[in-house]
């Protein structure tokens, strides 16, 4: 196992911030962590990183206990903490040949590792940190965090703030960071990130909801799902939530997910009484479940 | 009713020394409509929000907002809004009620509108065991909602919404969709200004900012359609053709303005 | 080492790249001396005073030439009743009444006793006990030069000699206090802010999480502000010999010595502060209110700890600037060597491996 949790608690205070967190990460696994701001990613990604001791439970990371093995985890990985944390008044290249000097080599030595992402950034290698757009200072942030070539890189929030193509960009450097034997933990609060990791963990609360692969999770989705869309979007959330057969109605978009209690659905049914509350342009067809819906439903 | 123009921007354009941060746009938003107004970082949505809430001045163009100029009259602009955003939104140090006596108060109200409008708010939201309560101490879903609410005290023309739902839990956030809708049913217009694409979904018409220019404009059916793609968040990746805003563009400017 | 020298190395970049800090840090020594060297002062220089004499003889007249005479005094009225006294001090315009007795010449051949009151504004109490004592001291000029032909005996004349700053020049004062100050703010205070700020940033975070040692990064912070402090420390001592023409009687190198002991004191407390505060307003925050109000109250810099109420002069004794005070006056202005400050440079020890001691147990491998 690269990564191993069992039954990890941690509080701060009175509040719990993570309550009996097990999960394995095998070698060479792109990992996702998905849940809302204040679900406890966080967190777990500190206890992993050393930086914080848990009230319960055991971990070990690369094969060293999280506690005693301290300073062997802080030599074997990488950490890309919430926000890009960059010396904003050192320039890209200092940056870089900053974290190598710490970590007792040098940006040559690991070049390969970085080069397809660090290539991106270097016609800025003279600007300071502090001046590059968010989805710069992920790549910079990504290149510092790889370049004393660690076995098992943690990424928390790596995606936040960044705009859609910096987030696309982002995750194809992973994938390409995983062919090269690196295994990687990232958290994320976009469920559309979810499908392109090899396994997930859904968190909320500090709990975890269920950890399989994406796909998996949605397919065990136990309800069909309709899409439902009509004029008045207010309107139409009323009333399919005043219907007696509704098990669940959700806004997704320009449409709602909606659920029924029964086993035999007819779709006729619900036109119809959708159009007895006055709603025009009615329409509804069945659709495939996604991660967010799975989610929703775990958590309910 | 419907077919009311509350917001109407024409050639609107801001430029800081030589670099256009808004470049010319040109939009109409509709009462009770649920408007996207999307763009990476660094797009010019601030800037031109910052136009369109009276706080900065046009360098050209025209737009006026709930009827009212934005060059000749701000103030008249200011009180027929609401301003919401995830960064700054209630003071986390005050009591649920606290923070509602305050707003009304800066909002004008008087004290038995304010005290009407804290019970009406209070009941609707489900808040009343803990009225008393620290903001700070509630879960981010529950701030965001009353943010929300609180922004509408004042029954404001057009509600300007910055990045409402970020990070926030898959059903929390789908309540604050529903609070949304309603108040969007009474009339309301919400201009949504978000870089994350699935709260682009919910709108009624969006707007794709790139580089200051608005590049596409129309609901996301159509937007989908157009640019046959599944998602928002496929429309925003086909229109930011430049292969990466990292890349070079040239002049090398700084796109940097958070 | 390579990694020692390269975190060294990112933190000149941090303070050469911070103009205004760096404004700060080597403007602030320059503008206090300044400052403290001419504006602010305890010397007096043509105050004007009022006289009422009553007698209006020879001696009187004699006196109040030589008042006049000197470059301290200058005469702006001569009151006529006693009632006007009050008058004039309202005014506002006079910091002192010369108040001759009636028949003052006969008096004191006659009895060999005159008295002259001395009426003081002490609205200001320095300079009323500034202007007692300057005129004190002409009068007793005046009376030796009359008496020095006749002899009279069992006469007893208090001198009073001002010794190691006879010019009663009070920038020499506070040199050491300045010193102190600035010392003490660019150790103490810079520090702190640099590590907190990285706290802040989230990149202690990254650098808990790497082979980096704790103490490591804390040497690593803390070496360039020495450099910088003993570079603040010169530029005072030259400003001091150079402009205000201050004689510094003892060793360069012992005060060169102390002056780098009592910066690794600062260091060692503000990284302790820097274990407290979490960011870098608060760091700001204690190292001001926490270190620099102690020092300019407490230390015997402006307020003589001798005048102050028995409690406060315990409490003054656990200030470390009390001690760098003491030893850089007896270096600078006595010429004093170790065989005289090495209690207090014994007691600074003492502090400095105390706060060391205190921040390395503080000092966190985690987040909490």
């Amino acid at each position: 196992m690269s990564i191993s949790l069992s039954n990890i608690s941690k509080s701060y205070k009175k509040v719990k911030a993570v309550q009996d967190i097990s999960f394995d990460v095998n070698p060479g696994e792109l990992f996702g962590l998905i849940g809302p701001d204040g679900a406890g990613k966080t967190t777990i990604f500190r206890i992993l990183t050393t930086l914080l001791i848990s009230d319960e439970g055991t971990a070990t990371v690369a094969g060293f206990d999280v506690v005693k093995d301290y300073k062997a985890i802080r030599k074997a990985v990488g950490y890309m903490p919430g926000r890009f944390s960059l010396y904003q008044d050192l320039t890209v290249e200092e940056n870089l040949a900053f974290f190598a000097t710490i970590f007792g080599t040098t940006i040559e030595e690991n070049y390969d590792l970085i080069e397809d992402i660090y290539v991106q950034i270097e016609p800025f290698k003279n600007r300071r940190a502090g001046k590059l757009s968010g989805g710069m200072k992920q790549k910079l942030a990504l290149c510092c965090a790889l370049i004393h070539k660690p076995k098992v890189l943690f990424l928390d929030e790596p995606t936040t703030g960044v705009d859609p193509v910096s987030r696309k960009e982002f995750w194809e450097m992973l994938k390409r960071l995983q062919k090269k034997g690196i295994t990687i933990l990232v958290s994320t609060p976009y469920m559309d990130e979810a499908a392109l990791c090899d396994r997930i963990a859904l968190i909320q609360g500090g709990k975890i909801l269920k950890i399989d692969t994406p796909e998996a999770i949605v397919s065990q989705f136990p309800k069909t799902i309709y899409n439902v869309g009509a004029v008045n979007m207010y309107k139409l959330i009323q009333s399919l939530q005043q219907y007696e057969h509704v098990y669940s109605v959700f806004p997704f978009g320009e449409f709602v997910h909606y659920t029924d209690k029964r086993d035999l659905f007819e779709i006729s049914d619900l036109q119809s009484y959708l159009e007895k509350e006055g709603l025009t342009a009615i329409h509804i067809e069945s659709t495939k479940a996604n991660i967010e819906d799975a989610f929703m439903e775990l958590a309910r | 009713m419907k077919e009311e123009n509350v917001i109407e921007v024409n050639q609107l354009t801001k430029t800081f020394g030589d670099f256009t941060a808004v470049n010319t746009i040109s939009f109409e938003v509709k009462k009770g409509e649920i408007f996207g107004f999307l763009g990476a970082n660094g797009a010019g949505k601030t800037t031109a929000m910052k136009m369109l809430i009276g706080i900065s001045k046009p360098s050209s163009g025209q737009a006026t907002v709930a009827g009212f100029d934005v060059y000749s009259q701000p103030e008249n602009i200011k009180k027929n809004i609401g301003y919401m955003s995830q960064k700054f939104a209630l003071y986390d140090d005050l009591t649920v009620k606290e923070n509602i006596t305050f707003f009304g108060g800066i909002y004008g109200l008087s004290k038995k509108k304010i005290k009407e409008k804290r019970e009406e708010l209070i009941s609707e939201l489900g808040l009343e065991n803990i009225s008393n309560k620290l903001v700070g101490s509630l879960p981010l879903g529950w701030k965001q909602k009353l943010s929300f609410s609180v922004s509408l005290l004042h029954e404001p023309k057009i509600v300007f919404l910055d990045e409402p739902t970020g990070g926030v839990d898959p059903i929390t956030r789908r309540q604050f969709w529903e609070m949304i809708y309603k108040a969007a049913d009474q009339g309301t217009t919400i201009f949504v200004t978000t870089h994350y694409m699935d709260e682009a979904e919910y709108c009624d018409r969006v707007s794709i900012m790139v580089e200051g220019k608005i590049e596409a404009l129309d609901t996301p059916k159509k937007l989908k359609e157009q640019f046959k793609v599944d998602s928002m968040n496929d429309v925003f990746l086909k229109l930011a053709r430049i292969p990466s805003p990292t890349l070079p563009k040239g002049k090398g400017k700084n796109t940097d303005c958070n | 080492m390579k990694r020692f020298i390269g975190f060294i190395k990112k933190e000149f970049y941090h303070i050469f790249r911070d103009r205004r800090s760096l404004f700060i840090l080597f403007g602030m020594p320059i503008a206090q001396i300044l400052l403290f060297g001419f504006a602010i002062t305890n010397e007096i220089n043509n105050v004007d005073i009022a006289i009422l004499d009553h007698s209006k003889d020879t001696t009187t007249e004699e006196i109040i030439n030589k008042i006049s005479a000197s470059k301290y005094f200058t005469i702006k009225q001569m009151i006529v009743r006693e009632t006007d006294i009050e008058t004039a001090f309202k005014k506002g315009k006079i910091k002192a009444v010369l108040n001759f007795e009636k028949d003052f010449s006969k008096n004191l051949i006659k009895e060999q006793k005159a008295t002259i009151q001395i009426i003081t504004d002490a609205t200001d109490p320095n300079t009323a006990n500034s202007i007692t004592n300057y005129i004190n001291s002409i009068l007793q000029n005046y009376q030796q030069s009359k008496n020095k032909d006749i002899v009279i005996e069992y006469q007893i004349i208090p001198q009073t000699r001002m010794v190691y700053n006879p010019e009663l020049k009070s920038v020499f004062m506070f040199v050491p206090g300045v010193m102190t100050i600035i010392l003490m703010l660019v150790s103490a205070m810079m520090t702190s802010i640099s590590i907190t700020r990285e706290k802040e940033l989230g990149t202690m975070e990254i650098l808990l999480v790497s082979p980096l040692k704790p103490f490591q990064v804390i040497i690593g912070k803390v070496v360039p502000y020495i450099f910088l402090s003993v570079i603040n420390a010169a530029v005072i001592v030259v400003l001091s010999i150079f402009i205000f023409k201050m004689p510094v009687q003892g060793s360069l190198f012992l005060l060169g010595t102390e002056s780098v002991l009592f910066i690794i004191t600062s260091l060692a407390l503000g990284i302790l502060i820097s274990t407290i505060a979490e960011t870098q307003q608060s760091a700001m925050m204690i190292s001001l209110m926490g270190l620099m109000l102690p020092v300019i109250l407490l230390s015997g810099f402006i307020f003589p700890i001798s005048s102050m109420p028995a409690p406060l002069q315990v409490i003054s004794n656990i200030i470390p600037a009390k001690w760098f005070i003491i030893i850089i006056k007896g270096i600078m202005l006595k010429g004093v060597g170790m065989a005289y400050v090495w209690k207090e440079t014994l007691i600074l020890i003492g502090m400095t491996l105390f706060f060391i001691g205190l921040s390395v147990k503080k000092y966190k491998i985690r987040l909490e």
